[in-house]
């Protein structure tokens, strides 16, 4: 919502503030003030000038030499608009003169010929485009004939003025015009607010001679008023009006377009103006539209109409889409001598169904979706006819057409100053809350220690008791609310323990080295399910936004990719990013099964180490051991298993297993992943976390620190290449008996030396006894158990 | 003899004076005192004295002796702290390269803010409460006061899957889960997590984002309750002489409703380009809990009441840390996540 200062004044008394000091209070008190737009900013020494000639310039086709009084003086301006003409008065920038941007006129010579400053078009004075009336859109703006030549343009047409810019809130459909912006100024400052007086002079003639009014749908439509105006004059509004519809952001049209919008702007209700004759059957019936019947609205759709539109029609043929936007065939137009004025109460729900249905937005519609004022619906249509009548020449037949089964009493809301205290924290004087509720002008009873409330129609949002603490409030002051802290029980606090082992995974991962990142849950269907654990069903929006989101992720790494490949497109070759966040799943009801999960993807170096020699590249091991120290520090016991997934490599997949559950995968992306991905050697894991974190390691318990040595073996084993250090290892542990602590792989070797298809691996056996130093034959003793064993299962020792 | 010896002893003096390493004086020791040195040599050799004279001899070879000995260990002593510094000298480093590289990851911004702001609260005795991102119409917006067909709907346009469930369009529907799960009881929660809306990514705007909440309910919970808690937040987080004010607002689940602006961290409050000249900075909306919104969760609104208050950690960090784009967050530029890596204590 704009709201012109000066226009706002004909309502209320702002006091002379000044409009940021204005702006500033109605901020605080209530509605948002978004922006304080100086209308004359960078603008002076702007006059009316007279075109008391104008020749084509001879060496330039497109310019004009133009004599120009500008009061007093009669100056040369060469102009360029193509809608230049003598006779005109215009708006001339004079030598020394300002315009919005910092642009200065100076004297000047085009073509060779003198330039004593600009006639200026109305977007050189700063305002946009849109706003400027079609038949000057392209040129220079024609003042009328009476202005006085060489005064001030700014202050003889309203161009000295401060608009207000509004931050409305859905509930503030109230002050989404300047009546309602009058009240809220009004109970800021103290001050009343002043209604327009109107008053005009009746035809003899009644206005139900001529139209007669069938309402179909009083739930829909329960007021409608119908004036009828006749003798019209369409032509342009007078300048205040343009100025004024300008500053609210409105375009001028014509005198009576402009009439119902200025109305519009003025009192909030929407009006419609219907030529009389177009409309054929002087019948006006209001009523649901017929499936697939069509209208063609202003802005020149045709557009096939539903059961839940609610339609005027002349009888037979809609022309209106009710309080949404007029038809095309009975628009007002500069032939149009007689009109049909029509005011009305739709419902919200209706209109809001049609807009929707429509995709169609207007002022109306906006308006008639947060609600209207039930009791301004009738004043609305009196004074756009009184306008008319001193305006456009119209004459206004004697009253209205009208139908009316509105209920528009005041809502009676009951509170205490008790209550009003309690719920804020303060103690404000019941005199004090008598005198805000008065300055809102809610007339207000104080009864058995209540206070009874009849809140006007004007303020739909106010319905129970909090809306008028709320009130009373913002009036009274936040800044008066005093600090306290809840008087409740003392609570512990904290995470989850969900929430707490979440944290560990982070710092843990981001100690290894990790960056975390974040990446969105809406993807493309095609990479929705790419990497993912669990196949189920897509789940997609009905309404994407575009292809790339149009799909929720199954697994985080597709877009954990996407930013690796970010990245190494950016010359950072080295990348290690981490996730967590959650893939969307079928689940068992409506809601999907939302599970979280951590990914982790990397390429380049791990270890950069350069002038001392130390280089080493991401690989699966790398990894691997992340993943392991993270099972170790969760105290859980990860397993891997031989795996295979679309786009990893076959031979470097893994699952992530626990308790034999599969809960993550592992591995290096495939080659050609990689190439389409445009990507060196990555390696990449993912993992359920909430699979991760079901297991409850329980309390943590001290072993004693050994008071004893342990001794260690080695063995070194020829094995086919297909077997697994994993397998021996176990096979390893299971034979050492109570006395073997741990083994430890020390050395890969599938060099020259050896057969082929074969490797060696060397163990390294840790032997430990917590009660006593094991002695030699011990160890060998249970060392030979193992190498028995292994040899039993063919393994081949090397020596 | 004594002559001899004597000549001796200032040989083995002026050797001892000239070794100038650890190697000489071990070969001057072994040449002089050893086995098979010329002063065991001359021990040897008493036996052919007269033995009248032995003792007297004896004494003055152990003097010689010991003599030579100590003058030797003297030098020893000397020479070895040389040898130390030689060594010491050819060991030094040029301690300006680089040390080896610790890799060192760290927490996105987003994570850092929304850690900092729960860890805040939970020390205010608050427990930190999620829910889905995929959520019901009822959660999401009937349960809030936001009844289908309602305008304020329009505030927060959604993405639905099907025409009851749609993405969050705010973290609110876990505020109402709880209320429900409470039962009527007190309520003292933080709700981070990721919420969706139908914007075109830009500068300003993006499709996904995140919010932190706060909800609590209790006996007498007055709006002097959430200005003080908003206060301590505003303290903890942007310092301890931020002041903060509230403005009228809007939401359809709170009544009274509020906006929280602070004083402007950057300028104090005189104006600059962080507060756009107006010294205040809008940081969060809050207000006290609708009661249709108490009741449709089963609370007496006349006995219980709450407030309730939410922020987007998207604002808040680029407010703190100046960043000028909101795709920052979700393109994951390395150059741009590594900036996170630092305390600020």
């Amino acid at each position: 919502m704009l709201v012109s200062i000066k226009w706002l004044k004909e309502y209320v008394n702002t006091q002379d503030l000044p409009p940021a000091e204005l702006g500033e209070k109605i901020t605080r008190s209530g509605i948002e003030v978004d922006a304080v737009i100086d209308r004359s900013e960078g603008l002076s020494n702007i006059v009316v000038g007279y075109v008391e000639s104008c020749e084509k310039h001879p060496e330039a086709d497109k310019l004009a030499i133009c004599q120009v009084n500008v009061g007093g003086t009669v100056d040369q301006i060469i102009c360029g608009a193509p809608n230049i003409a003598a006779g005109q008065h215009v708006i001339v920038a004079r030598p020394g003169a300002t315009l919005p941007g910092g642009m200065k006129i100076k004297k000047a010579k085009l073509r060779g010929e003198e330039s004593n400053g600009m006639i200026c078009s109305l977007q050189e004075l700063g305002i946009e485009g849109k706003l400027v009336p079609k038949a000057y859109a392209e040129g220079i703006y024609v003042l009328p004939e009476n202005a006085e030549v060489g005064s001030d343009v700014l202050t003889n047409f309203d161009l000295d003025d401060t608009v207000l810019e509004l931050g409305l809130t859905p509930n503030r459909a109230d002050a989404m015009s300047m009546l309602g912006v009058a009240y809220e100024v009004g109970a800021i400052l103290e001050e009343e607010v002043k209604l327009p007086e109107i008053t005009y002079k009746e035809a003899e003639d009644k206005a139900s001679s001529m139209l007669t009014l069938h309402i179909d749908s009083p739930e829909d439509n329960p007021l409608y008023v119908a004036k009828v105006v006749r003798g019209i004059e369409v032509k342009e509004s007078p300048m205040w009006l343009q100025q004024r519809l300008m500053a609210s952001g409105v375009r001028p049209h014509n005198n009576v377009v402009d009439i119902t919008n200025y109305v519009l702007m003025e009192y909030g209700q929407p009006l419609h103006a219907f030529d009389y004759d177009l409309l054929e059957t002087g019948n006006i019936t209001v009523r649901h539209a017929k499936t697939d019947e069509l209208i063609t609205t202003l802005d020149g759709n045709e557009r096939k109409l539903s059961l839940n539109n609610l339609v005027i029609t002349n009888g037979k043929k809609p022309v209106a889409l009710a309080g949404v936007m007029g038809g095309a065939n009975a628009e007002v137009s500069k032939d149009t001598t007689t009109i049909v004025i029509e005011s009305a109460y739709f419902a919200s729900g209706s209109i809001r169904q049609t807009s929707k249905e429509h995709n169609l937005r207007s002022d109306a519609s906006s308006r008639y979706e947060k609600g209207v004022d039930p009791n301004r619906v009738i004043p609305a249509a009196e004074r756009a006819a009184q306008l008319l009548s001193e305006i456009a020449g119209g004459e206004v037949l004697a009253g209205s057409v009208i139908f009316d089964q509105l209920k528009r009493e005041e809502r009676i809301v009951k509170v205490s100053p008790d209550f009003i205290n309690s719920r804020l924290g303060m103690k404000i004087r019941f005199d004090d809350m008598l005198g805000i509720l008065n300055r809102l002008q809610f007339k207000t009873e104080a009864m058995n220690n209540q206070l009874v409330i009849s809140v006007p129609t004007r303020r739909q949002d106010i319905q129970i008791e909090e809306d008028i603490i709320e009130e009373i409030a913002r009036l009274y002051g936040y800044d008066e609310i005093p600090s306290t802290l809840p008087e409740t029980a003392t609570t512990p606090g904290g995470l989850s323990p969900y929430q707490l082992k979440r944290r560990i995974v982070r710092s843990y991962l981001e100690g290894a080295g990790l960056l975390q990142a974040t990446t969105y849950s809406l993807t493309s269907e095609k990479s929705a399910t790419q990497f993912a654990m669990k196949h189920t069903e897509l789940t997609r929006l009905l309404m994407p936004m575009s292809e790339e989101r149009s799909t929720l992720r199954q697994s985080l790494l597709p877009h954990l990719l996407e930013s690796v490949t970010y990245n190494t497109a950016r010359r950072t070759d080295s990348v290690a990013l981490y996730e967590t966040g959650s893939v969307f799943l079928k689940g068992h009801d409506e809601l999907l099964n939302e599970e979280e999960h951590v990914a982790v993807a990397m390429t380049g170096l791990w270890l950069d180490n350069s002038w001392q020699g130390e280089k080493k590249a991401v690989d699966f091991f790398v990894l691997k051991g992340i993943v392991e120290g993270l099972g170790d520090k969760l105290g859980i016991a990860l397993d891997f298993e031989r795996g295979e997934m679309d786009g990893l490599h076959p031979g470097r997949t893994a699952y992530i297993t626990l308790d034999g559950h599969r809960i993550g995968i592992i591995g290096q992306l495939h080659p050609s992943e990689q190439k389409v991905r445009d990507l060196k050697t990555t390696i990449v894991m993912e993992l359920s976390l909430a699979e991760l974190f079901k297991e409850h390691t329980g309390p943590l318990k001290y072993t004693q620190v050994p008071r004893y040595p342990s001794i260690t073996r080695d063995i070194a084993l020829v094995l086919s290449k297909i077997v697994e250090a994993g397998t021996i290892e176990k096979l390893i542990r299971s034979a050492g008996g109570k006395l073997l602590k741990d083994v430890r792989v020390f050395d890969l070797y599938e060099g020259d030396n050896l057969e082929a298809g074969k490797k060696s691996v060397a163990f390294s056996l840790t032997y430990f006894d917590p009660e006593k130093t094991l002695t030699d034959e011990e160890v060998t003793a249970a060392h030979e158990k193992v190498v028995a064993r292994l040899k039993d299962s063919g393994a081949e020792l090397r020596s | 003899m004594e002559a001899q010896l004597n000549e001796l002893k200032t040989e083995a003096l002026e050797k001892i004076k000239a070794a100038t390493n650890v190697k000489e004086l071990t070969a001057v020791r072994v040449a002089y005192l050893g086995k098979k040195g010329p002063i065991t040599d001359l021990l040897k050799g008493m036996g052919k004295l007269p033995a009248e004279e032995r003792p007297k001899m004896g004494a003055l070879v152990n003097v010689v002796r010991e003599e030579v000995t100590a003058q030797l260990e003297e030098r020893m002593v000397i020479l070895e702290e040389q040898a130390i510094n030689e060594k010491l000298q050819s060991e030094t480093i040029d301690i300006t390269l680089p040390g080896r590289p610790v890799k060192t990851g760290n927490a996105h911004p987003l994570t850092r803010v929304v850690e900092e702001i729960e860890d805040l609260f939970i020390s205010m005795g608050y427990e930190v409460e999620e829910g889905p991102e995929v959520e019901k119409d009822y959660y999401n917006f009937e349960a809030l006061n936001l009844p289908k067909g309602h305008p304020a709907r329009d505030m927060q346009d959604s993405f639905y899957i099907s025409e009851d469930i749609l993405l969050r369009t705010h973290t609110s529907p876990v505020q109402a889960r709880t209320m429900e799960a409470k039962g009527g009881e007190p309520i003292k929660i933080i709700c981070p997590g990721k919420v969706y809306r139908r914007d075109n990514d830009d500068a300003t705007h993006s499709h996904q984002f995140t919010q932190i909440e706060g909800l609590v309910i209790g006996e007498d919970i007055r709006m002097s309750d959430l200005k003080g808690t908003l206060s301590v937040f505003a303290k903890k987080m942007f310092g301890d002489d931020r002041e903060i004010r509230l403005r009228p607002s809007f939401f359809p689940f709170t009544e009274p409703s509020v906006e929280m602006d602070i004083s402007c961290f950057k300028c104090g409050g005189e104006g600059c380009n962080v507060c756009k000249k107006t010294g205040w900075i809008e940081i969060l909306g809050a207000g006290m809990v609708h009661p249709n919104v108490l009741e449709m969760a089963g609370y007496d609104s006349k006995r219980l009441t709450g407030f309730a208050f939410g922020m987007g950690p998207e604002r808040i960090a680029m407010l703190k840390y100046g960043i000028e784009d909101i795709r920052h967050f979700y393109t994951n530029d390395v150059r741009f996540l590594s900036q996170f890596e630092r305390t600020e204590v």
